[in-house]
């Protein structure tokens, strides 16, 4: 039987006051959103926090919704509720894509948007596809909020640049009319994190790629996204040659680990391939031929 | 710490310590044993019980975080002595074989009838793919899902 070790237990009430326990209860206490990711480490004992914040009676902190050229997500929304937000689905179909493949029904009714990027593990999907469409998060602390760069949240595995007392709050996305967008993942079974995933945004001018974001997963790729690609695809034709091209700058410019999922370079031909389905499909939708 | 759970609409008050697992606390502080605890790696699905409505994977959850909250378990299916029809499902399309994944199968696949009351095939495939059986096999699942259906219970089921 898997126990987690003995640790405090607090209910937050408020942002403000997670964040005055966070503080309180130092370096080694956690925010604990949907816990589906923190748990079962705990369970194995590979987190061991002094004490949890429990952020689930914050409702305030779970919402979907439009305001000027943003969509904004709250935090502790769960993934079942991204997959099912109709105004989410209507501007960016690539988080229904990433939503219908992450986890599993019942795991997607608690785990969260918020978890998800701060977890950050290495295989996380949501990661991929918010660095695709470029967003934002903020994040609030003793001293108040502050807006960080999705592509600047993850230091490293499992390790983002928020300090132990911050909470993150609201993940931004810009919306531009007239583009598409769209994600792609292989996983070895139904439920289980990707061997490799990758996610696409396009915007058109005529038959030429205005601008493009590329997020990619579970294949080492630095900030998961694309840079090189991105720059490389702008003002090229929208053809399947320049996704294909587009698909092998970014594997180049990846770091796949061998591992239970598969051999490294299966994982980065897995990068080339996803990636041009990506940005193909992510086009199709630009051109309103697919839903 | 002190925490109240409803559960099955019983209000229960319970010393625990903030690290007890949710199915452990439904199983052994409780006493309700319906509800089966398998991988422990919130991979099989046995452990899935209703937290506000929504089924959940007790294995992955601190009773600590059901303070406050509603949980319904397999227990909670029938009403008045009557099977859930679910449940009645089970039995007349052979749905279950050992009888271990059983109770989160039930407990999705009611939650599942609620929300879209004719689902397909593929949707109920679909709600139950992240639970595991390993015995009876999937095929008479979806067939007592689909009895279920087809079969609705005369009054509204209620939670
Ligand atoms: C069986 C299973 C399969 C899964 N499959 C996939 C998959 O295919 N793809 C995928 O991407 N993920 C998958 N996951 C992970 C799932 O998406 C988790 O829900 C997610 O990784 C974490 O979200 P959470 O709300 O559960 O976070 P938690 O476990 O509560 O927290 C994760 C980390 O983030 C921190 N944290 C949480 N919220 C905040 C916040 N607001 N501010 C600051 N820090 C915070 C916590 O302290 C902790 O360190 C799977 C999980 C399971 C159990
Ligand atoms: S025991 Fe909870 S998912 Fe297997
Ligand atoms: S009936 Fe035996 S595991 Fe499903």
């Amino acid at each position: 039987m898997q126990v987690p070790a003995p640790f405090a237990y607090e209910r937050a009430t408020s942002v403000e006051h997670a964040i005055e326990l966070l503080s309180r209860h130092g370096p080694e206490a956690r925010v604990v959103a949907g816990g589906h990711s923190l748990i079962p480490m705990m369970k194995l004992r590979l987190a061991q926090p002094d004490a949890l914040i429990d952020i689930n009676n914050l409702s305030d902190l779970s919402y979907i919704r439009v305001e000027g050229d943003q969509l904004l997500i709250g935090a502790l929304t769960r993934h079942a509720d991204l997959l099912d937000s109709a105004v989410a689905g209507e501007h960016f179909p690539i988080f229904r894509d990433a939503e219908q493949v992450i986890a599993d029904p019942v795991v997607r009714n608690f785990g969260t948007v918020g978890g998800s990027l701060c977890q950050a593990d290495p295989a996380e999907d949501l990661s991929a596809a918010f660095a695709a469409v470029g967003a934002s998060v903020v994040a609030r602390g003793p001293n108040g909020s502050r807006t960080i760069d999705v592509r600047q949240l993850h230091a490293g595995p499992y390790e983002t640049v928020l300090e132990p007392n911050e909470l993150l709050v609201e993940i931004r996305v810009p919306i531009r009319p007239g583009g598409g967008s769209a994600y792609e993942k292989v996983e070895r079974r139904v439920g289980d994190y990707p061997v490799a995933a990758a996610g696409a945004v396009v915007w058109l001018d005529g038959d030429t790629v205005a601008e493009a974001g590329i997020g990619l997963t579970a294949v080492g790729a630095e900030h998961f996204a694309a840079p090189e690609a991105e720059t490389a695809l702008r003002g090229r034709p929208a053809t399947d040659d320049s996704f294909a091209e587009a698909g092998r700058i970014a594997a180049q410019h990846c770091h796949p680990q061998p591992d239970q999922r598969g051999p490294a370079e299966y994982k980065r031909q897995l990068a080339v391939e996803l990636t041009t389905r990506a940005l193909r499909r992510a086009t199709a939708r630009a051109r309103g031929q697919e839903a | 710490m002190q925490i109240t759970v409803t559960v099955n609409g019983t209000a229960y008050t319970e010393e625990v310590e903030p690290r007890l697992l949710l199915v452990h606390f439904l199983r052994q502080t409780l006493g309700l044993t319906g509800t089966h605890w398998g991988c422990d790696t919130s991979n099989c699905g046995t452990c899935v019980v209703w937290f506000d409505g929504k089924p959940v994977k007790s294995c992955t959850m601190l009773a600590a975080m059901a303070d406050g909250h509603e949980i319904r378990t397999v227990e909670g299916l029938e009403r008045d002595g009557a099977l859930d029809p679910v449940q009645q499902g089970f039995m007349e399309c052979h749905g279950l074989q050992c009888g271990f994944c059983t109770p989160g199968m039930m407990m999705t696949a009611r939650s599942l009838l609620d929300t879209n009351p004719d689902p397909s095939d593929d949707e109920i495939r679909e709600a139950i793919s992240g639970q595991l059986c390993r015995c009876t096999g999937y095929e008479n699942i979806v067939r007592a899902v689909r009895w279920a259906a087809e079969h609705p219970a005369q009054e509204e089921v209620t939670t």
